[in-house]
């Protein structure tokens, strides 16, 4: 594999960590951020069908999710880091997100929320794939100390904003990408966060190299994924994400471009954004606002 | 809280587990296996703030020892070269303090040559800028120091012995299919007493002959050198301070310094004359010891190396009998690797995952080495999230880089056995050459010796 950057996007960009991996031809990404039901105005229909079938492979580091099999640590520092600095808590420590509650939007198998339970948050995951919610919850039975700090829900964010539901953090990894409307997304996961609580997103950036990768490269050449995993036109550039969240009330704390490495499946934070990155937010503690 | 966390330690230390306070139903690390690598493994973890607070057990046939006062006692037989790494890793365990001299002896030079007067390498610890080259301890003066560090731990260490492992269960695993989700469910282990306790990662420290390896049917390969080592405490007339090692026509034998004026024989040999020398008085056998360390031909100047080594041989001491040491033992000599050192929620660690030939007092410093990788890797996953019984994650962090490491070494050890077999003639003039070569070759030697310290 030439590209520069590997990409991944979990709900669908896989690239597998091995670069002679031979593409499971029935791989396909899981639902995310797409509804079932008439509450999730927002998200595509089609692409519920798209990833439904790939629910069961969440949680095969070989499988088509390898490569968020790979990223999870990384992203899980970086959330950890932003987490803490909002709370004002130290990061390097056992379960330093002991009792915070945070929200895991488009959660799919659970392997970001697991992450974040066993940081020692209360993690509510959702997702609008009943499959993958079902996947998570079986999976966290095995070991108590993730059942109890995991919560899995078949909903979109958008269902509990309706609910009035509140937490120290949202977090929505690779998700916004499968997205219709973006605005919305991002005011909900504002929305749902608590004055003075963070927001973490993750996603895949609009560039050349992006449509290089994950869609020339993983879709076309590689035979990675189906053809229309991705829409390349969906990706969103870290100033619009940027735009999005502030408009809605949040302030960004810091971002990073996270690279992997395509012959070692191993992933650093880099300065290049130009494919996958990260970003952090805080809302604002209620007195700022109303002094 | 900390006095009933003593006390529960305490409790299930001393005691035999049929009486044993109640374990917990879940830990985070179930070590099988409390010999020097268990152990140090069980203090290492206290290292890290992050992996301190981990739940762990230690389960062993045998319990540790206590510790005692500096002993003048004559050593027991069983001792290990602890390398400049191993000693670092003791360091920050907190370990190092109850195992230092003079309850072990450094050694800061060490002699090299064969019978045949052919070559002779001499390393020492200056040339590398280095106060010692590394210690040698009484094997149960590692475990006491080590179980006093336990002892000592702020959080919760179960030691449960005497008991040992009946039953192994782990996560269904089918590497070869591409089986979808793969099962996460905790490991469980039996014990003797009928006792049962989950644990996330099972850690199988129990030595060569591995209970652990065996129940999760890990491959093995191993040969054996159809020779046995003698090991025998001796005495010399003044205090030590070098390793030697010199290679006979049947094999090699060493003279480690331990404490005060006593020192080590570990002697490979054939089988029949290992049987014979097991027999001798101890009287009889340091004489033995001392016609091999002297006899034969001396290192003379090589004809084809002018002015390469022999100029920097020192005479070995002469050694006595020990009065009141345990006579002299024999144990086979064999290598052995598994396949592999890892599955799901569990990994092998010393003995249990490699043995090699006792020629360069290795062995359980690369035990060692595994017990610092594997901290390292547990401390990495409790920071960012990751369970610490992921296959992938031990397979990147702990058995890739143990595994090419421990595997360079068997091959060193392996070749430098082969070249060093019993034989005469041609190969033997040929490895008096190489030896000439090694001396002779600062930056070569300079890079043995400090693999060979574990500071490479
Ligand atoms: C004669 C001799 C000389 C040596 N000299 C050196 C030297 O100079 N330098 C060096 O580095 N190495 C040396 N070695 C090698 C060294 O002794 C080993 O590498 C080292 O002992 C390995 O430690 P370990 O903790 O992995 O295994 P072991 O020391 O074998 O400990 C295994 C432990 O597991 C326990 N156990 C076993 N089965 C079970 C079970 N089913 N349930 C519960 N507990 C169990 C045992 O009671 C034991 O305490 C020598 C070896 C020999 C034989």
């Amino acid at each position: 594999m030439s590209m520069g950057a590997a990409l991944s996007s979990s709900r669908g960009v896989h690239t597998s960590r091995r670069t002679h991996d031979v593409p499971q031809p029935s791989a396909a990404g899981t639902s995310a951020a797409a509804a079932q039901g008439p509450a999730g105005q927002s998200m595509d229909a089609q692409e519920v069908a798209k990833f439904e079938a790939m629910a069961s492979e969440w949680w095969d580091p070989d499988g088509p999710n390898g490569a968020l099999h790979t990223m999870n640590p990384l992203r899980t520092q970086f959330a950890r880091d932003a987490i803490c600095l909002a709370h004002g808590r130290e990061a390097r420590t056992v379960q330093p997100l002991r009792d915070l509650s945070v929200l895991d939007v488009g959660c799919g198998g659970g392997l970001f929320s697991e992450a974040l339970a066993r940081l020692g948050a209360d993690v509510t995951g959702v997702d609008t794939s009943a499959t993958a919610i079902s996947v998570a919850a079986t999976h966290a039975q095995a070991d108590p100390a993730v059942a109890s700090r995991t919560h899995y829900q078949n909903a979109t964010a958008e269902q509990l904003q309706q609910q009035g539901a509140h937490f120290d953090a949202v977090v929505a990894s690779e998700v916004i990408e499968h997205v219709s409307n973006v605005p919305e997304f991002c005011a909900s996961l504002v929305a749902l966060t608590r004055p003075g609580g963070s927001i973490v997103v993750s996603t895949i950036n609009r560039t050349n190299r992006s449509y290089a990768v994950a869609i020339v490269g993983a879709e076309q050449i590689m035979g990675l994924l189906p053809k229309g995993t991705h829409q390349w036109e969906r990706f969103i550039t870290p100033e619009e994400l940027q735009e999005h969240i502030e408009r809605a009330g949040a302030e960004r704390i810091g971002d990073s471009g996270m690279v992997m490495n395509p012959f070692t499946g191993h992933w650093t934070f880099s300065a290049d954004k130009a494919v996958n990155y990260i970003m952090s937010f805080r809302k604002p503690a209620e007195q700022q606002r109303n002094p | 809280m900390r006095q009933a966390v003593k006390e529960h330690l305490l409790l299930s230390y001393r005691r035999p587990l049929s009486s044993a306070a109640s374990l917990d139903s879940i830990y985070d690390v179930a070590i099988i296996g409390g010999g020097m690598v268990g152990s140090a493994l069980a203090c290492a973890l206290g290292r890290s703030p992050v992996t301190e607070e981990l739940r762990v057990l230690v389960v062993d046939k045998v319990p540790l020892p206590e510790i005692s006062a500096p002993g003048a006692d004559p050593p027991e037989l069983r001792v290990s070269t602890l390398t400049p790494a191993s000693v670092r890793l003791f360091e920050e365990s907190g370990a190092w303090d109850s195992m230092a001299p003079p309850r072990s002896a450094a050694f800061r030079h060490m002699q090299v040559w064969d019978h045949g007067g052919n070559g002779c390498v001499r390393y020492s610890a200056a040339t590398v800028g280095l106060p010692v080259m590394g210690y040698v301890a009484e094997n149960r003066v590692i475990q006491a120091a080590l179980g006093q560090t336990l002892r000592s731990r702020r959080s919760v260490v179960d030691y449960v012995s005497p008991a040992s492992l009946q039953t192994l269960t782990l996560p269904a695993y089918a590497p070869d299919l591409h089986s979808g989700m793969q099962s996460n469910e905790l490991a469980e282990i039996g014990l003797d007493s009928g006792q049962t306790v989950r644990a996330r990662l099972v850690v199988g420290a129990d030595g060569s002959r591995s209970r652990v390896r065996e129940l999760a049917d890990l491959r093995t390969f191993s040969w054996s050198y159809h020779q046995r080592g003698i090991v025998a405490t001796v005495r010399t007339q003044h205090p030590n301070d070098t390793a030697w090692q010199r290679f006979l026509r049947t094999g090699p034998l060493a003279l480690l310094p331990v404490r005060g004026s006593y020192s080590n024989v570990v002697w490979s040999t054939s089988v029949a004359e290992a049987g014979r020398l097991q027999a001798l008085t101890p009287q009889a056998f340091a004489l033995e010891v001392n016609q091999a360390l002297q006899g034969g031909c001396m290192p003379a100047r090589n004809p084809l190396l002018p002015g390469a080594s022999s100029d920097s041989f020192i005479p070995p001491p002469t050694v006595y009998a020990a009065d009141g040491a345990a006579s002299q033992q024999s144990f086979p000599l064999a290598l052995l690797g598994s396949g592999r050192y890892v599955r799901p929620r569990l990994a092998l660690v010393g003995d249990a995952a490699h043995v090699v030939h006792p020629l360069a007092g290795q062995g359980v410093n690369l035990g060692f080495a595994d017990v610092g990788q594997l901290a390292a890797a547990l401390a990495h996953a409790v920071e960012t999230g990751r369970d610490i019984g992921d296959l992938g994650l031990l397979q990147e962090m702990y058995e890739a880089p143990r595994q090419s490491e421990n595997a360079r070494m068997m091959t060193a050890l392996d070749s430098l056995k082969r070249v060093f077999a019993p034989q005469d003639g041609l190969l033997a003039s040929l490895r008096g050459l190489g030896l000439d070569l090694l001396n002779g070759s600062g930056v070569i030697k300079r890079q043995i010796m400090r693999y060979a310290m574990g500071v490479a």
